[in-house]
């Protein structure tokens, strides 16, 4: 108790100090985690209107037969800046912007390891992004040749200096903040938060830290051998020169494996929080979901050549590709009946954060099981580079990944600002966006095996109906995400209604016992760690 | 339908040059066989037409049926949770958080479900990789943004100048331009919706013929999917790709190119046209007529365009 007072005590200390900040120090110079967890998480919102208004115009174009609104060249850079923009900039930022408000707070750390490198991480960011998106008002046009820059094609772009100097400021910034996340939770816990005491989301944020470590340099890699591919001569990829082009397609999901669950580990420990609370029940099997992350991480590595099966590999990689690939769903499989077998036997409520939980429960084991036909290398042959494929990942990414930084933001948003969302709201937002971002992918399946590929700005009139289906199901999704930013806009300024410490009844771990919103500097004198405190203090087994 | 076929092949050539009308009349005698364009409201694979392409067909049947069936549990059981294990039912947390049977049970399953498909999945893709024993080759070049093919050889013997460009038909290629204000529907060939997917020069091959396909690119990286025939091939520069097909049914297929290409990569289209042997040796004579190769294929493409211009709903090409 009397640390509780000395804790307060330096909790105004610092907000008083805070206060006196003018904007400009405050959001600018920050070195603070829950203000640079901010502004990542608006730059990560902002951006993912961005990309999606790039979508809209991708499914405006596809709603009937034939070209009305853009050229096909046009389109191309919309396919591929959607990409980019959803994964480098809404995607990823999101994460590390969950990641830099809540990583401190639940191992019991006042701040981030690294705060200087924080700030400048989180600010090379809206530079990078400046130079990318303005290629789209430069003579030659954007980038056209697919998030994945597969040479030749990437080469004839006009603008790959600038992209792939984009890129290289997005890596060095992901690289930056894996670094200060690994070193927070390695030398920052609170004494006897032991690493199995940990959150299930610390834990995934710290397994995808070295993830990102390991292959944001082999994307830099990539992109510079393109680089000097196209100024300075080099042949890498040219055939005519000696060099290959499938090199680069090994160099770069080297990167792009790995960086898929880059995009979905951590929402797997968004997810194994949820669901506890709102289950009123501790996690089942706190050991295997640790381990399945450990494990899924680790195939990240050796599955790459399952995005190239149809480049024409030797017999025996496709088959050791493909065994390693299909392995991937035992883990999977592991944390999905685990979340189930949390819920069973709880005593559930179904707020805002709950439901989004549930979708990502259902719908990406839905996308997972296209990912594990496609693993199967003879229907992949049918399969790749259809729309099948777009439904695959569009499942995994906007229902798995973007649904559960959704479902993170109401589930913590009393947290960050001391007032609650509105519970009607968050719903109307809930049920809009789970039904339309069905009818906006589950379609995708169909025209996939109805054999349209993907990328193509116009189709045969047979795929007509369900792409006009699809693009109904686009703009709604698209309006939906409106509902969502006036829910936030809402809690931030407008909601009277106070956030209790501890907002949801099930809620357990360290983020719950400090105040909505939490002091400046989370943890000044380190918490004293009650195992019934933690989401998984009891671990025995 | 198959003397209407020749009859406007015919007139629609015969003034142009007649090597070529009666290639392509010869050509529109199949007019009647089987057509696999994609339907509308398709829901799944199409079977295909080749002694191979049943197995990607049955395997993503079975890997479906596999999936559907795990749904089912998982999501059953998961409903299931949310409707007997609610608060508002007064439901009260149970306190357990491990079971060591069921976690080893819920893995053992799923790893036997996985053998089962590996097995089912290796043996199709070892039928796949055997381009061994072929009757013929076909040499596919592709090109910003079109297709060359080449043929090498046939039962035995080499080929010489038999080859030509195949690029999308020149009716899409109106249609499709931005704000044409032309009707895709209106696109037909032999009563198909073929909009996008036709081309002046189908890839005419054999039925009950082993063919295998070389396949590379001349500029960037493309790739030749026919979903009837049950697979596709990356064509990469520098690198030659092998692939087969031995297709079973008369008829005309058609598939586009499948990986990203530039601008024009959605009007870059295929369209095999498998026929008879005895009509593909019929049609092999005129292709190797001096005059006739490898110059028809780009004189030949001029008039035909002249005439989808002039009348667009008439061009029955294929």
């Amino acid at each position: 108790m009397a640390q509780a007072a000395t804790h307060d005590h330096h909790d105004e200390h610092h907000d008083e100090h805070h206060e006196h900040q003018n904007f400009f120090q405050r959001w600018v110079m920050s070195t603070n985690h829950k203000d640079i967890g901010t502004l990542y998480l608006i730059f990560s919102l902002l951006m993912f209107f961005i990309g999606g208004s790039f979508a809209m115009v991708i499914r405006a174009e596809l709603f009937q037969p034939g070209m009305q609104l853009v050229q096909p060249y046009f389109f191309n850079e919309m396919t591929t800046m959607h990409a980019l923009v959803m994964i480098f900039g809404a995607v990823m930022p999101a994460f590390v912007g969950l990641g830099n408000w809540m990583i401190p707070m639940m191992v019991g750390a006042p701040d981030m390891a690294l705060p200087r490198m924080n700030n400048l991480s989180f600010w090379i960011l809206p530079f990078a992004f400046a130079l990318m998106l303005s290629t789209l008002f430069l003579p030659g046009g954007g980038p056209a040749g697919g998030w994945t820059m597969y040479p030749p094609l990437s080469l004839q772009s006009a603008s790959l200096a600038y992209v792939v100097f984009a890129v290289h400021l997005m890596g060095i910034s992901s690289i930056m903040g894996a670094i200060n996340i690994i070193a927070t939770i390695l030398n920052m816990r609170a004494p006897g938060m032991d690493l199995l005491k940990m959150p299930v989301f610390v834990w995934s944020w710290l397994i995808t830290a070295f993830l990102l470590i390991a292959v944001m340099p082999v994307l830099a890699g990539a992109v510079t051998m393109l680089l000097t591919d196209k100024y300075f001569n080099t042949h890498f990829f040219d055939a005519a020169g000696g060099g290959d082009p499938i090199l680069f397609q090994h160099v770069f999901w080297f990167f792009g494996h790995p960086e898929v669950y880059i995009m979905i580990l951590p929402a797997f420990g968004i997810i194994s929080e949820i669901i506890p609370t709102f289950s009123r029940k501790p996690i089942f099997g706190y050991k295997a979901m640790v381990f399945a992350i450990a494990s899924i991480a680790f195939l990240s590595f050796i599955v790459w050549a399952h995005h190239m099966f149809a480049v024409g590999l030797p017999l025996g990689a496709e088959i050791f590709f493909m065994y390693a690939t299909m392995l991937i769903a035992v883990p999977t499989g592991v944390k999905v009946f685990n979340w189930v077998a949390t819920m069973w036997g709880g005593s559930m409520t179904f707020e805002t954060p709950m439901l989004f939980a549930i979708a990502f429960v259902i719908l990406f084991t839905i996308g997972g099981f296209s990912g594990l036909m496609l693993a199967l290398v003879p229907a992949d042959f049918q399969y790749h580079d259809t729309y099948f494929v777009v439904a695959h990942f569009h499942y995994v990414l906007v229902t798995g990944a973007i649904f559960a930084i959704m479902a993170a933001t109401y589930y913590w948003i009393p947290k960050w600002t001391g007032h609650m969302y509105s519970e009607f709201w968050g719903k109307v937002h809930f049920w809009n966006s789970v039904v339309w971002v069905n009818v906006l992918f589950f379609p995708q399946h169909f025209l996939g095996l109805a054999g349209m590929p993907r990328r193509i700005p116009d189709y045969n009139v047979a795929f007509a109906n369900f792409n006009m289906i699809s693009s109904i199901g686009g703009f709604l999704f698209g309006a939906s995400q409106l509902i969502f930013l006036g829910v936030i806009i809402h809690c931030v300024w407008f909601s009277k209604k106070k956030a209790t410490d501890r907002v949801w009844e099930g809620a357990r771990g360290l983020e719950w016992t400090l105040s909505s919103p939490p002091p400046h500097h989370s943890f000044s004198v380190a918490p004293v760690i009650h195992d019934e405190e933690l989401a998984h203090g009891h671990v025995e087994d | 339908m198959r003397a209407g076929g020749i009859g406007k092949h015919g007139i629609k050539f015969k003034a142009k040059h007649a090597v070529v009308a009666l290639g392509l009349g010869a050509l529109g005698m199949f007019g009647g066989t089987v057509q696999a364009n994609p339907q509308p409201g398709q829901l799944n694979l199409t079977p295909g037409v080749t002694t191979y392409s049943h197995v990607p067909y049955m395997l993503n049947n079975v890997a479906l049926g596999v999936c559907v069936v795990i749904g089912i549990l998982v999501f059953g059981a998961m409903f299931i949770a949310m409707f007997r294990f609610r608060k508002s039912r007064g439901a009260v947390a149970e306190k357990w958080s491990h079971n060591t049977t069921v976690e080893i049970i819920w893995t053992i399953i799923p790893i036997l479900i996985l053998i089962t498909l590996a097995w089912l999945a290796t043996d199709g893709l070892r039928q796949f990789s055997d381009t061994t024993g072929a009757q013929m080759t076909v040499k596919v070049t592709g090109y910003q943004w079109k297709w060359r093919y080449d043929y090498v050889d046939y039962q035995g013997k080499a080929l010489d100048h038999v080859g030509f460009m195949s690029k999308l038909d020149d009716q899409s290629n109106q249609v499709r331009q931005l704000n044409s204000g032309l009707d895709p529907w209106s696109v037909k060939a032999d009563g198909e919706q073929t909009y996008l997917l036709n081309v002046d020069h189908p890839l005419v091959v054999p039925i009950h013929t082993k063919i295998r396909f070389v396949i590379t690119a001349d500029d960037v990286i493309h790739s030749w999917f026919v979903p009837a025939l049950g697979w596709k091939m990356d064509a990469i520069p520098g690198v030659v790709n092998a692939a087969w097909t031995n297709i079973n049914t008369p008829g005309i297929y058609r598939g586009q190119c499948a990986e990203l290409c530039g601008q024009d990569h959605g009007f870059m289209p295929i369209v095999v046209k498998a026929v008879s042997q005895e009509d593909f040796a019929k049609w092999l004579a005129e292709q190797q007529k001096p005059a006739a190769a490898p110059a028809p294929a780009s004189t030949a493409a001029a008039p035909a365009q002249a005439t989808a211009q002039v009348a667009p709903a008439h061009v029955t090409q294929g």
